[in-house]
Order: C-alpha cells, then sequence, then structure tokens
C-alpha cells in the first residue's frame, strides 16, 4: 500500500485537512493499522516539497490541525498515472512457501509435512476472513475477498505441490 | 499440533465413520476411514478427485454400506440395518443438498421444499404451510409456483437447501453444493445455508473441493488414498 499515492486519492476526492484523510485512510485501507499522525503529517510535507499538493492558510478554531490541503495538477496527474497501471502480476513468484518446499526436498526433510501444517495455517484464516465477511460491511467483504482469493491460490498450489512430491524431490535431488 | 491424526470432537460424537473400507469391485475408495462430528459441527471433507471423499459422505448418510467397519449415528450403529431402515433415516433425520439435479421437475416450487414432509405423511396442506418460512429465509419469495426449468441456477440450490432441511433434519450432508454456481451466486447459497444450520442447530457435513467453501466450516478433513487426515492449525509466523 503506496501511502503518499492513497492519500493522493483521497485529496482528489476533495481538499482535506490531516486529520480527515488519517480517519478517511484508517476507515478504508487501515484496518488494524492504523495510520500514525506524524506520517499522515510527513507524507503530506514531502507531497507538499514536491509539488504534489499545496497547503492552504491556517483556519481560524480550536485545535492544532487547521490547515487544508489541497491536490496540484502535478499529484493529479501521478495519481491518475499510478491508478490505471496494472500491478506486477507475478510479485509472488519466488515465496518463502517455495522457498521452504524446495529447502525441505533438497535436504530430505518432511515437505508433506510442512505443506500440510501450511494448509492448515491458510485454511484457518480463510475461515477468519469468512467471518470478517459475513459479520461486517460490503467494504470489509471486498476486502476479506481480496484475502480469500489469494489464499486460495496458494492452496491450490500446495494441493498440487503435495500431489507431486515425489516427482519434485526426484528433479531437486538430480 | 495434530497434524496426521484425528483430533477429539469437543462432545460426544453425533455421526461417527470407525475404520470404515470399501472397495468398488477391484477399486479401493475407502480403506480404514475414521471421522467423528460433533454435534452442531460444520465439517469441511476435502480431497483430490476419486480419493474418496464423496464415498464416505455417503457411507456416513447410509446410501452406501462399507464392506468393512462402522458408521454410527446418535449412539447407534446403522450400517447393519436395512435398506428401509435407512432409507427412513436418511427420509427423517438426514438433508441432502447436491451439485445438479435434485429437483422434481414436475413439481413446483412450494411442493418440491414439501417434498420431504409430505413423503413423512404430513397432510398436503399443512405441509405446504410449513413451506413459507422457507421462501423468506432463502430469499425465494414469488417463486411459489414455479417449476425447476424456469428458476436460475441458485435459485434452484436454495431450494434444494430448503426441502434439505424443512423437515429439521439433524445433520446436512452437502456434496459440491456450490459447484455449479458462479462464485457470487455459491457465496449467497453458503452463507444461508451457515445461517440456517447455525439459527436450527444442524450437524453440517460438507464436501467440497472448494477451499473458500470449506472455509465456512469450522474444521475441515482431508481424504487421502481413502483415508482421513485432519489437520489443526499452528500459529502462522509473520
Amino acid at each position: 500500500m503506496s501511502v503518499p499515492l492513497t492519500l493522493l486519492g483521497l485529496l482528489e476526492r476533495e481538499p482535506s485537512h490531516g486529520y480527515d484523510l488519517k480517519r478517511d485512510y484508517d476507515a478504508f485501507f487501515g484496518r488494524g493499522k492504523p495510520l500514525p499522525f506524524g506520517q499522515v503529517y510527513a507524507t503530506l510535507a514531502r507531497l507538499a516539497r514536491d509539488g504534489k499538493v499545496v497547503v492552504g492558510e491556517s483556519e481560524a478554531g480550536a485545535g492544532p490541525d487547521r490547515k487544508r490541503y489541497v491536490i496540484t495538477e502535478q499529484g493529479a496527474t501521478e495519481f491518475e498515472t499510478w491508478l490505471g497501471e496494472p500491478v506486477e502480476a507475478e510479485p509472488h513468484l519466488q515465496t518463502v512457501l517455495f522457498a521452504k518446499v524446495v529447502l525441505a526436498l533438497i535436504l530430505g526433510r518432511d515437505a508433506g509435512r510442512y505443506l500440510d501444517t501450511q494448509r492448515a495455517a491458510h485454511l484457518q484464516r480463510m475461515r477468519e476472513l469468512t467471518e470478517i465477511k459475513r459479520a461486517g460491511s460490503l467494504v470489509d467483504a471486498l476486502l476479506a475477498d481480496h484475502g480469500l482469493f489469494h489464499l486460495e491460490a496458494d492452496l491450490r498450489w500446495i494441493d498440487l505441490t503435495t500431489a507431486r512430491l515425489d516427482a519434485l524431490a526426484e528433479a531437486v535431488r538430480s | 499440533m495434530t497434524v496426521g491424526h484425528q483430533p477429539s470432537a469437543p462432545a460426544g460424537p453425533i455421526i461417527e465413520a470407525r475404520d470404515v473400507v470399501l472397495s468398488f469391485g477391484e477399486t479401493p475408495a475407502l480403506q480404514g476411514a475414521n471421522l467423528s462430528v460433533a454435534a452442531g459441527e460444520m465439517v469441511a471433507i476435502m480431497g483430490p478427485s476419486g480419493s474418496g471423499k464423496t464415498t464416505l459422505l455417503h457411507c456416513l448418510a447410509g446410501i452406501l454400506t462399507p464392506d468393512a467397519g462402522e458408521i454410527h449415528f446418535a449412539g447407534r450403529r446403522i450400517d447393519t440395518r436395512g435398506e428401509t431402515e435407512r432409507s427412513a433415516l436418511r427420509r427423517d433425520r438426514f438433508g441432502f443438498v447436491f451439485q445438479f439435479g435434485q429437483l422434481v421437475p414436475e413439481l413446483t416450487t412450494e411442493e418440491n421444499i414439501a417434498l420431504p414432509l409430505l413423503l413423512g405423511g404430513t397432510r398436503r396442506a399443512a405441509a405446504l404451510k410449513e413451506t413459507a418460512p422457507w421462501f423468506r429465509q432463502l430469499d425465494l419469495e414469488g417463486l411459489q409456483k414455479r417449476r425447476s426449468g424456469e428458476l436460475s441456477g441458485g435459485q434452484a440450490q436454495r431450494v434444494a437447501l430448503a426441502r434439505a432441511l424443512i423437515a429439521r433434519p439433524e445433520i446436512l450432508f452437502a456434496d459440491e453444493p456450490t459447484g455449479s454456481l458462479d462464485s457470487l451466486t455459491g457465496e449467497h447459497v453458503m452463507d444461508l445455508l451457515v445461517t440456517a444450520a447455525r439459527q436450527h442447530g444442524t450437524t453440517v457435513i460438507v464436501v467440497t473441493h472448494e477451499p473458500r467453501v470449506a472455509a465456512y466450516a469450522g474444521r475441515e478433513v482431508v481424504v487421502r488414498d481413502g483415508k482421513v487426515t485432519s489437520f489443526a492449525a499452528m500459529p502462522a509466523t509473520p
């Protein structure tokens, strides 16, 4: 998750105070990992330095956070470019899972046992996400689904690898 | 960690397979399968194609008779009972949802749902009246007079689910209940299935090859080479 680009996206919607940006970031993207205020203002300061946002005048009122941030043309262009780009299609080509299986096979360890344990951990997480999805809002469900489909893809890989373990063991040891 | 052996069920099992063996001709399907399911539990049976997961479901439900081993339901052995008695058990105490072709095409939706009650001797008017809450609970309002050919896949599966649950079975057996549905429709069916089962305290045993369906269950077992393996998740390292 790119915090600067996400904040730019929120500012593209409307000029906002740092507090509002943090609140919306936490609501949609924070999920158990809220954005510290310090990071919000440090990020906004960098974006201002780079000409992607401008800081409005201090507004009258209580509290320290009375500056409104406005996205610039440069910031909006950068955000639009990022929004339209596909994410790397194979970011996990060599995962920890893969490394553990290959190392277990090279070392003659019980790779099947590792895969069974991983399978159980994956399904446990899928159960948790399914409960979140059933109990939560549509936005919660959207995020949970993203996790569920990725975990499911891993599980399919785990099942296929389990079925091929004997052949794989021969391949890595030859 | 309990990888590789069956964890004990939290309460006394409502249904249990003990060392079940079954072959189809020369082909072994189950080779000493053990499974114990507690009342109110939802268990997913997974496994590769041909591993014996559907055969295990059919043995548990009294559809197939094992060559060796035992099936116990509610504290009594059922695999030694005659077909008439097992048929009554399936009708009165078990419910079934399969992947395809479960509805009787000549009957309307409400007649299909009422079928277990009609077969159990309930009068027609009373049986049809009993279907009303299921139309609400399973999002089927307005479809009472339709026949199965006039239903979408998701609607037909929800009708099958209502039919499986209307007689308040103690155990619902589901074999690939979302196998013929798209993701969103399948999810809707599973959501309704879980909600209804929890509401009525129904034990659910679901055979599936889809991890996202298995994730609705509280526990999964995997059938490999005719035997059952259970897993308990270890805490994962980040």
